[in-house]
């Protein structure tokens, strides 16, 4: 607990792009994982989100006198899986240590926790950039422990224990198992540190997601991000040269619990204003905590941090080591999921999507979907089209997500194959659309009951092109003269006519046929 | 039937006997050690806490269950003290701290369950030294435990309400804690049968941390068989405790039964004899090992070279888990709350600073002072890491001298029962109690004490030290057992070392506790 009291002053900033040319930014990012477990990770006290406060506690997880911690069996191979899907190597023995300081929220005063003897070590996680690069992240551990309770503080204007009047705590949270995830330095980023910092914790949400250990919402605290900031002198151009590289690292800022995607990437660009800002000054930067404030887009001061800080950890002496077989960590490893970057790369390879439709893709979040709809029948062109088409339009409108909207991958791939054969052309598959999500059945239900049919017989359609013809002859002239283009004109007005249940690409041939 | 005058003066084992065979009844018994309780507890100060409804309800359930003709287990009905050390759903706990003075756990410890579980009366709670450090009873907050021998010497510690309970037999049988001797070395000054299993083989579940790698539970008695009944009761694994034993509890109480001793190998440990011990407690120790001998035991000499940083060691790990496990006593959730004076609107921090100068002890916070400054960065190898570097090496000494020896045996305690303050300033004297008693916590190793007889210079009782090698409980009951009846032939009576002990009953009715001593 620190009585420091915060500065809320606002400080000097550089501009991004002049920061970038006399200093290079080094990151590190210390994730906290909320694990998905039915129980927490010492005792066996429920973890669901939103229960009433402390009705999810126990002697144990209260820090009651006599109480003691067992380990949640299940929290631990989820931290196997999240090392071996990190390419770290899984410690063969390793042990919980106790981490000592005193908070209100902290039941017992100390976090059982690991410390020199972490569960996963030495990994990497490739992270794809924007313009298509990928960049490695070097991992330097992920260990077990777990949550302190949640404090809420009464009165006072920061919304922080210092100048409240009164505080609650809520022990629900207390308990719930951790994974922290802590990069090494991360250098070479350049001017691309702050898009980094985001690829990087995006894509470790995506890989969280896939292996189903935590609901990775950062809105309810599941992911928490602390970015570590520092800057060194830049030397040439090149971040990643080895003179660079050589350089000593400057003292650093840890921006605390910075929980969106976005936030991540103005924290530490913000950082990197600020640092350079003071360092302009000719000062030095203050190791210190510091806190994100999302609607101001700025960093305040927050707790003095020092290598001084001393948190007397020990091992604890009221659990047994950890000691995966390897046995075990070879079957775990037979249970992780494709990495979500490769899967990315085979299936946009698969679908012949360009860069460009891909990441209109996975911005949507649309990848399942259209997987989905693909392996149901359709065309990946026409999945894409129409997920990222009209219905991601209709579900923008509505407030909705596009798979809540009672339109089916089957619904999609049906409609597809209706259209392949022939039956409908695209307007009217648009109408099919409609009667399916006016929830008057499957597209072929819709197509007999609206009687909506391509008109198959070319007798028709060619009286309708002769008709048409004669009625236009200055465009028809022109479409002999060489003009092809004008037969868009035609062609329209022989829609017009077959009232639309025609096939356009026919009335096409029909009309150049005659004419040229 | 009238509730029978010498009752109390049972052992649990002949208790259980006349339960079963109908010579009294249950209510009957525990009535009785209610009422030797409420005429000798106030001024022995042994219990903290008497729970006389809750006792009473258990021993009429249990004889209603017997008259039905259900099988109950052996100790069914046999009332018992806990150490207040161990959490009691509904009796207050406090550990003899004022931190938690008024306490009501909502949970039992694992331990209790199993007394309940068992059918044994939970007579009350006893006092101990605060959070069990100490070796006097004196560091309790409710102030000391006094010893049935002399009210004006303590009765150990930091069990000393436990021991002093049974020796003046409020209880036959009581639940202790040994973190260093805390059951061993009051068994040995009250005249008194103590027991500390192997590490791990009674639940901790519940039970309020002192030092949780050296911390064990385990039963107080007047016999060997009663010490053996209590440990199987209490005994075996506990899936809330991690570092409980998953085997079956040791066959102690066939062991107790054992009368021969040919060929048991019996290993002295050289550095826990000679200098420093009192004359007597070393010629008792030296006629005990007489004994044993000529009843056919192999007695042999080993050497234990690190035993002499045992202390050193031993008061780094000890105040080191001390520290952090009394971290929680905070006054946020429970216990003593003080704001600090003088300060308006205190923060939390200035809150649990207060709380906890208010309600802990001065031994207390002398432990958790040298614990947080030996696991401080800077100071963590030197200290706690050397320390459990001297743990590794302590138990392979033991290893080597079990490679000679079934059992190694030493005094218990290297002197009798010493007067109430005389050890109260200088803590190192305080300390040097438990000499023989915190190799086996360090080794996570099992060991008992038995009775074996009173010094000439001052009356008072000694006690023997029996070690075995981690899971052979059974090896220190077994030695205990035949050395237990080799010592009751030669003193006659009722074989027990308390039939030296003065008459507490008139003790009291004199007012004999000096005024010094108050
Ligand atoms: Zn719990």
């Amino acid at each position: 607990m620190s009585t420091h009291t915060e500065s809320m002053e606002v400080e000097d900033v550089v501009a991004y792009d002049e920061a970038l040319t006399r200093f290079d930014p080094v990151l590190g990012l210390e994730v906290h994982v909320e694990l998905n477990t039915a129980t927490k990770m010492f005792c066996g006290c429920a973890t669901g989100f939103g229960a009433d406060p402390n009705t999810q506690v126990c002697p144990v997880c209260l820090g009651l006198p006599g109480a003691l911690p067992v380990v949640n069996a299940t929290a631990v191979e989820s931290a196997i899986r999240i090392g071996l899907a990190l390419n770290c190597q899984i410690a063969d023995w390793c042990r919980f240590a106790r981490k000592n300081y005193f908070y209100p929220d902290m039941p017992k005063n100390f976090q059982t926790s690991q410390y020199d003897e972490p569960i996963a070590f030495e990994g990497y996680l490739d992270v794809d950039l924007d313009d298509g690069t990928v960049f490695r992240v070097e991992i330097e551990r992920a260990h077990m422990e777990e949550d302190t309770g949640k404090s809420t503080h009464i009165g006072g204007s920061t919304g922080r224990i210092h100048g409240a009047e009164f505080s609650l705590v809520d022990f629900n949270r207390a308990g719930i198992p951790l994974i922290e995830i802590v990069t090494k330095p991360i250098t070479g980023a350049g001017e691309r540190a702050p898009e980094v910092a985001r690829a990087y914790v995006s894509a470790l949400r995506d890989l969280l997601k896939a292996l189903d250990v935590s609901d990775v919402k950062m809105e309810q605290g599941n992911v928490r991000c602390d970015a570590n900031v520092s800057l060194r002198a830049r030397v040439g151009d090149d971040p990643s040269a080895e003179e660079q590289l050589a350089v000593p690292l400057g003292t650093r800022t840890e921006t605390k619990n910075v929980n969106s995607l976005r936030s991540v990437e103005r924290a530490v660009r913000y950082e990197i204003c600020r640092h350079a800002a003071v360092l302009d000054s000719g000062s030095s930067i203050l190791q210190e905590t510091r806190h994100w404030h999302e609607d101001t887009g700025v960093t305040t001061s927050g707790r003095p941090k020092s290598d001084a800080d001393d948190y007397r950890y020990f091992p604890e002496p009221d659990l047994v080591p950890v000691a995966p077989t390897r046995e075990r960590v070879e079957e775990l490893r037979a249970t992780l999921p494709e990495p979500p970057a490769e899967r990315r790369k085979r299936l946009q390879s698969d679908w012949g999507y360009s860069d460009l439709e891909m990441r209109d893709v996975l911005n949507a979040g649309a990848i399942e979907v259209i997987e989905e709809t693909v392996a149901a029948g359709a065309t990946p062109a026409a999945a894409r089209k129409w997920w990222m088409g009209d219905l991601a339009r209709r579900a923008n409108d509505a407030g909705t997500a596009v798979t809540e909207l009672g339109v089916t991958p089957a619904h999609i791939a049906e409609l597809d194959g209706l259209v392949r054969a022939g039956r409908l052309n695209d307007s009217m598959a648009r109408q099919v659309m409609e009667g399916v999500l006016a929830g008057e059945g499957g597209p072929t239900q819709v197509v007999d009951a609206r009687g909506l049919e391509l008109v198959q017989d070319d007798g028709a359609l060619e009286a309708a092109v002769d008709k048409v013809i004669a009625a236009n002859p200055d465009v028809a002239d022109k479409i002999r003269d060489g003009k092809v283009q004008a037969a868009g004109a035609l062609i329209g007005q022989v829609m017009k006519e077959m009232r639309g249940q025609a096939d356009a690409a026919k009335a096409r041939e029909l009309i150049l046929g005659k004419l040229t | 039937m009238p509730t029978h005058p010498d009752l109390t003066h049972l052992t649990a084992a002949q208790m259980a006997d006349g339960l079963a065979a109908g010579e009294f009844t249950s209510v009957e018994l525990t009535q009785a050690h209610l009422d030797r309780i409420a005429a000798l507890n106030p001024v022995l100060n042994a219990f903290l806490q008497v729970d006389t409804e809750g006792a009473l309800a258990t021993a009429a359930d249990v004889d209603a269950r017997r008259a039905a003709g259900e099988d109950l287990p052996r100790l069914a009905g046999v009332p018992i003290a806990v150490k207040d050390i161990a959490c009691t759903q509904g009796i207050p706990t406090t550990a003899g701290s004022r931190t938690l003075e008024g306490w009501v756990p909502p949970y039992d410890a694992t331990v209790v369950t199993r007394l309940k579980e068992a059918g044994l009366p939970i007579l009350g709670k006893t006092n101990m030294d605060e959070f069990a450090m100490g070796s006097s009873t004196e560091h309790s907050a409710y102030g000391p435990t006094r010893n049935p021998w002399d009210l004006d010497r303590i009765p150990g510690g930091s069990g000393g309400g436990s021991s002093a309970a049974v020796a003046a037999f409020l209880a036959p049988l009581a639940i202790g804690s040994d973190t260093g001797g805390s059951i061993r070395q009051p068994g040995a000054v009250t005249g008194t049968v103590g027991a500390k299993p192997t590490y791990g083989g009674v639940s901790r579940y519940g039970v309020i941390a002192l030092a949780s790698s050296l911390d064990q539970i385990g039963p107080c008695a007047r016999t060997i068989t009663d010490a053996a009944l209590l440990h199987e009761v209490i005994g075996g694994h506990d899936p809330m405790d991690s570092t409980s034993i998953d085997a079956p509890v040791p066959p102690v109480l066939e062991a107790a039964a054992n009368r021969d001793l040919t060929g048991t190998r019996v290993g002295i440990v050289k550095e826990l004899t000679g200098e420093g011990y009192q004359a007597g407690v070393q010629a008792r120790f030296d006629e005990s090992v007489e004994l044993l001998r000529q009843a056919g035991a192999e007695i042999v000499e080993v050497s234990c070279p690190h035993f002499q940083y045992a202390m050193a060691a031993y008061y780094l790990i000890l105040p080191s888990e001390a520290s952090s496990n009394l971290a929680r006593f905070d006054a946020m959730r429970y216990g003593l709350r003080v704001s600090p004076e003088g300060v308006e609107a205190p923060s939390a921090e200035q809150v649990m600073g207060a709380s906890r100068d208010a309600g802990f002890g001065d031994e207390v916070k002398r432990r958790i002072i040298l614990g947080t400054y030996a696991l401080s960065s800077g100071y963590y190898d030197a200290y706690y890491g050397q320390a459990q570097k001297v743990r590794t090496l302590i138990a392979r000494d033991f290893e080597a001298a079990f490679e000679q020896a079934d059992v190694l045996i030493s005094p218990t305690a290297p002197t009798t029962a010493f007067r109430i303050g005389d050890k109260m300033e200088d803590p190192m004297a305080m300390y040097l109690n438990d000499i023989a008693t915190i190799p086996a916590n360090l080794a996570g190793i099992p060991g008992l004490s038995l009775p074996s007889g009173v010094t000439d210079e001052d009356g008072l009782p000694v006690g023997i030290q029996i070690l075995a090698p981690a899971t052979q409980d059974q090896r220190m009951y077994a030695v205990g057992g035949a050395l237990e009846a080799l010592l009751a032939e030669q003193w006659g009576g009722t074989g027990s070392v308390l039939d030296r002990a003065p008459d507490v009953t008139t003790g009291v009715s004199a007012g004999a506790v000096s005024e010094e001593a108050k």
